[in-house]
This record gives C-alpha cells, sequence and structure tokens, in this order.
C-alpha cells in the first residue's frame, strides 16, 4: 500500500538524520572529554597549597605556584565584569525597547556584531595604542578595557535577544497601567527576562576569562604578587602562554596545573549558569 | 443650551473615527457613545475592528508607529486623540485587560501594588488595604490571602486573570476596557470572571470585547454589532438579541454567517 511505503521512507529518514546528528554529538563528546582527560592528567599533580599561595617562581628555581595569576585574573575579570554588565545590559534594553528599528539601533547591532567577530589579539593591541602608549606603562586597567571590549558585545547581544522573547502583551499589559516606558523597561521585561540576561552575562565572563591575545599587550604580566590595577598584573591564560614554552619542568607543570583550573573554572560558570538559571515558574 | 439633568451620562463619546494599520482602513467613521456604569460589548466576527476599537480607548495602538487614528474620542469631555495628550495619565484612567492572562514576573502583592504605585503614595498599611480590597473585588482574595509573596505565575489561568482584573480595578480607573478576557479560559473561570465583570458596573464603565454572544448577552446592557471596520448596529443588547434592526446582525446572532 502507498501509506505504508511513504511512512517507511520517513521512517528510514528519520533513521539516517538522528544517526548523522547522534555521530555529530558524540565527535564533540569525545574531543571535549579528551581535552578534560589530558588537563586532569597533566595538571592535577600541579594542585598542592604552593600552587594556590605561592606566586610564580623565577626561571630556574624550584617550587612556585600561580597565586599572583589567580588573583591577577579574578581582578581583571571582576572589574571587566563590573564595567561591561550595565553598559552591556542598557546597551541591550535599548535595541529591543528603544531603538527597535531605528537608524542608530541598526549602527550599534551592526558594530557589536563585528565586535562579536573581532579577533581579540586586535582589541589588544588597539588598547595598546590608546592607552598603553599613551600613559607608557602596562596595566592591570588596560586588561580590563582590552576585556570589557571584548565582553560588551556578547551581553549586549544576548540581552537583545532575550528581551525580544518576551511577549508584547506583557509591555502592553504595563503600559495599559499608566507605566512610563523606563519602568515597563526595567521593572517589567528585564525582570521577566532576569535568567536569560544574567545566563548571558556569566557567559560573557566565562569567554573572556580565558582570554590571552588582548592581554598580552595591555596588563602584561608581573612576577610578583601584586594587586595594583595601574601595574602590569599576572593572568593566568598569560602566565600559561609563556610557562609552557619555557623548558623548565616546574613552569610547565604550573601551566598545566593553570589550564586546569581556567577550564574547570569556565566550565563551572557554564554549569551553574545552565542549571540555576534555567527557566523555572 | 441648559442640559436638563439627565439620568444617562456618557463616559466615552466617538465621533467620526477612522482607524489605519498602515493603508489599511480597519474602522470607518465609527459614531457612538458609551454610558457611564454600564457595561458595553463590542461583538463581530474576527477582523471586524472590536479589538481595536477598544484599543483606541486607551490609545494602546500608539506603541506601534505604523497604527493611527482620526477622529475625535472624548472621555469626559477631553479629546484622548489629541497629540498632546499624556498616555500614561491616559491609561490610569482607562485600565485595559487582555485575552491572555499577563502577570508580571512579582509577588502576587507587587502585581497589585504595581500600578497604585506608580499614581499613589501609600502607607504600608493603605497599600496593604488596596491590594485586598481590590482581590476582594476580583473574587481572588480567598485563594491568595496566605500566599501574597508568591509569584503571580504560580497561579492558575483563571486565577492569573483574575489577578490581572484585580490589578486593573486596584489604580481605581474611570473604564475598564476587556478584550476577549474569558477566551482562554474554562467554563469554570469564565463563569467567575463574568459574575465579576457584572458586579463592576457598580463602580466602573465597563467595555468588553468578545466572540461569546451569549457572555454578551448575559453580562451587557448595550451591545454593538461590528463588521468589516462599520459599526453595524448599537443598541440595548436585548433589543440586538431579540429584535435587530438590521438583517446582517441578525444573520450573525442567529449564526448564520461569522
Amino acid at each position: 500500500m502507498k501509506n505504508i511505503k511513504i511512512y517507511n521512507s520517513r521512517k528510514r529518514s528519520n533513521f539516517i538524520g538522528l544517526s548523522l546528528s547522534m555521530i555529530a554529538m558524540t565527535l564533540g563528546m569525545i574531543v571535549l572529554t579528551w581535552i578534560l582527560f589530558v588537563l586532569i592528567s597533566k595538571g592535577f599533580s600541579a594542585f598542592n597549597s604552593n600552587f594556590f599561595f605561592n606566586s610564580t617562581p623565577a626561571a630556574g628555581s624550584a617550587g612556585g605556584g600561580l597565586a599572583n595569576a589567580i588573583v591577577g585574573s579574578l581582578m581583571i575579570v571582576a572589574s571587566c565584569t563590573l564595567i561591561s554588565t550595565p553598559i552591556g545590559i542598557l546597551a541591550g534594553v535599548y535595541l529591543s525597547e528603544y531603538g527597535d528599528r531605528s537608524k542608530i539601533a541598526n549602527i550599534t547591532r551592526l558594530v557589536t556584531d563585528v565586535m562579536l567577530s573581532a579577533p581579540s589579539i586586535v582589541i589588544g593591541l588597539f588598547v595598546y595604542a590608546i592607552y598603553v602608549s599613551k600613559v607608557k606603562h602596562f596595566s592591570g586597567f588596560a586588561g580590563t578595557i582590552a576585556l570589557s571590549l571584548l565582553a560588551v558585545p556578547v551581553i549586549v547581544k544576548t540581552t537583545e535577544n532575550i528581551l525580544r522573547l518576551v511577549p508584547n502583551t506583557l509591555r502592553e499589559a504595563a503600559y495599559a497601567l499608566g507605566a512610563p516606558k523606563w519602568k515597563v523597561s526595567i521593572t517589567v521585561i528585564l525582570k521577566a527576562a532576569k535568567s536569560g540576561v544574567i545566563t548571558g552575562v556569566l557567559l560573557a565572563v566565562a569567554r573572556v576569562s580565558g582570554e590571552t591575545a588582548p592581554l598580552l599587550f595591555t596588563a602584561l604580566n608581573n612576577q610578583f604578587f601584586s594587586t595594583d590595577m595601574n601595574k602590569p598584573i599576572s593572568t593566568l591564560p598569560v602566565v600559561i602562554y609563556q610557562f609552557a614554552m619555557s623548558p623548565y619542568v616546574n613552569w610547565i607543570n604550573l601551566a598545566w596545573g593553570g589550564a586546569l583550573l581556567i577550564t574547570l573554572t569556565v566550565l563551572g560558570l557554564n554549569i551553574f549558569a545552565r542549571v540555576f538559571f534555567r527557566e523555572k515558574r | 443650551m441648559i442640559q436638563k439633568n439627565t439620568v444617562v451620562k456618557n463616559a466615552i463619546e466617538v465621533r467620526n473615527l477612522n482607524f489605519f494599520y498602515g493603508k489599511f482602513q480597519a474602522l470607518k467613521n465609527i459614531n457612538l457613545n458609551i454610558v457611564e456604569k454600564k457595561i458595553t460589548a463590542f461583538i463581530g466576527p474576527s477582523g471586524c475592528g472590536k479589538s481595536t476599537l477598544l484599543r483606541v480607548f486607551n490609545r494602546m495602538y500608539d506603541l506601534y508607529p505604523e497604527q493611527k487614528a482620526e477622529g475625535e474620542v472624548k472621555l469626559y469631555g477631553d479629546n484622548i486623540l489629541h497629540p498632546k495628550r499624556d498616555l500614561n495619565l491616559l491609561r490610569a484612567k482607562v485600565g485595559m485587560i487582555f485575552q491572555k492572562p499577563t502577570p508580571f514576573p512579582m509577588s502576587i502583592y507587587d502585581n497589585i501594588a504595581f500600578g497604585v504605585r506608580l499614581y499613589e503614595n501609600l502607607k504600608k498599611q493603605d497599600m496593604d488595604a488596596r491590594v485586598e480590597w481590590a482581590l476582594k473585588k476580583a473574587a481572588l482574595w480567598n485563594e491568595v490571602k496566605d500566599k501574597m509573596k508568591q509569584s503571580g505565575l504560580s497561579l492558575s489561568g483563571g486565577q492569573q486573570q483574575r489577578l490581572c482584573i484585580a490589578r486593573g480595578i486596584a489604580v481605581k480607573p474611570a473604564v475598564l476596557l476587556l478584550d476577549e478576557p474569558t477566551s482562554a479560559l474554562d467554563p469554570v473561570s469564565t463563569s467567575k470572571i463574568e459574575e465579576l465583570i457584572y458586579e463592576l458596573k457598580n463602580d466602573y464603565t465597563v467595555i468588553i470585547v468578545t466572540h461569546n454572544m451569549q457572555q454578551a448577552a448575559r453580562v451587557s446592557d448595550s451591545t454593538a454589532f461590528m463588521y468589516l471596520g462599520d459599526l453595524v448596529e448599537f443598541n440595548e443588547t436585548k433589543k440586538i438579541f431579540l429584535k435587530p434592526d438590521r438583517k446582517e446582525t441578525e444573520d450573525y446572532i442567529t449564526g448564520r454567517f461569522g
């Protein structure tokens, strides 16, 4: 019978489609677990109290840890989050609620898209040219600016997209009570999309916390423990970059440990974002 | 001319109203009076312009730049279509309840207090009293009085709709617009809300758009039948349903088209 034939061919194409996507998923999982496995097997041994409490060792000297790089990374990423979150969210609110299809909004969207795909080393060079070369020294601030330039477009984009998912009926309901536009945007729309916006921020933070290139020309590195943001400051990605290519065994081990630490942190942030801010009623 | 002491007072007077979605004309030269503290129903097939007309009364269409209205709509004498009219103040006076329940992402209490806080500075106990009053009016108080801090989204569909009605009442508007308020609800919730609408006319002028002709017949005092952007017939509900003047009205009500 005809019907059965159509049904069977549909079943076949369903099977083929499902198999292809399963294979793609498996490949992705294999690479991810492979990376994690290599990192854990090579980096886990570096995790000890020295790793967390001592600063990076001088060339040729034994022991040492990554305390300065961990603290430096935390400071730069934290200040980047503090700067880029309000800017990114406000710009996203503007694009979704105010600008909509206006010229300035379209230009902002285009610039955001370009910034999203700009190579991060270009961002680093840019900050070097406009800030570092003017003040004539590398600094944590410069690193923060560079990372913020990378994080803002991500937050703008996700915020706009999430706010657009909020149904128009909710906007109308708030306007129908006589609420002014800013109040509708902030207390109703942004609040309705809260979990999505926070997820976007966390994903942006996760993304910039592993960036190396923009920090090379901005925060540079610091062999010593420093919390002065106006001076060169050590960060995990830059230390990994430097130590991994060195001939010293303890440096290489520390680089593996640092790589594992960043990966676990980013993985943790991603899982946290997904689990805790899942849409719930 | 000295006006005589008439019993009937118009809350809204519509004069020569035309409405456009871009180039499409959705309302054609509408004229009607909405009587104060009565329930007026708009009926008609989908796309006849009844919701459009409703959305003129609080200028909700203003959110969308391609929509525009021409003519005059007077709310107690003031033309609300005037371009300098403050829309926030207008909407505080003309409340609206939508087809789908739209609770805000906040607690039940804050849902009600949201609109009140916009225009009134109430002390905590006065606000509590206002919230309780609105919820009692909307016949929801008994169901939510012990969970005022819970999210408005945690309620059932029918409860959410009554929450939205309470939210609309709490700001004490002069006119309440209901846009198919029960079409997304089950029969039990529907009958609760219909009872509620009937109660509301003691204090408010109510205008309801409905697809459900029985609903219009049950709750309203006057009914307007609209078709393809025209106001075909507007009269007392009894008259419309028992002895309409126009053949189109009769055909629609008896189910011959629509």
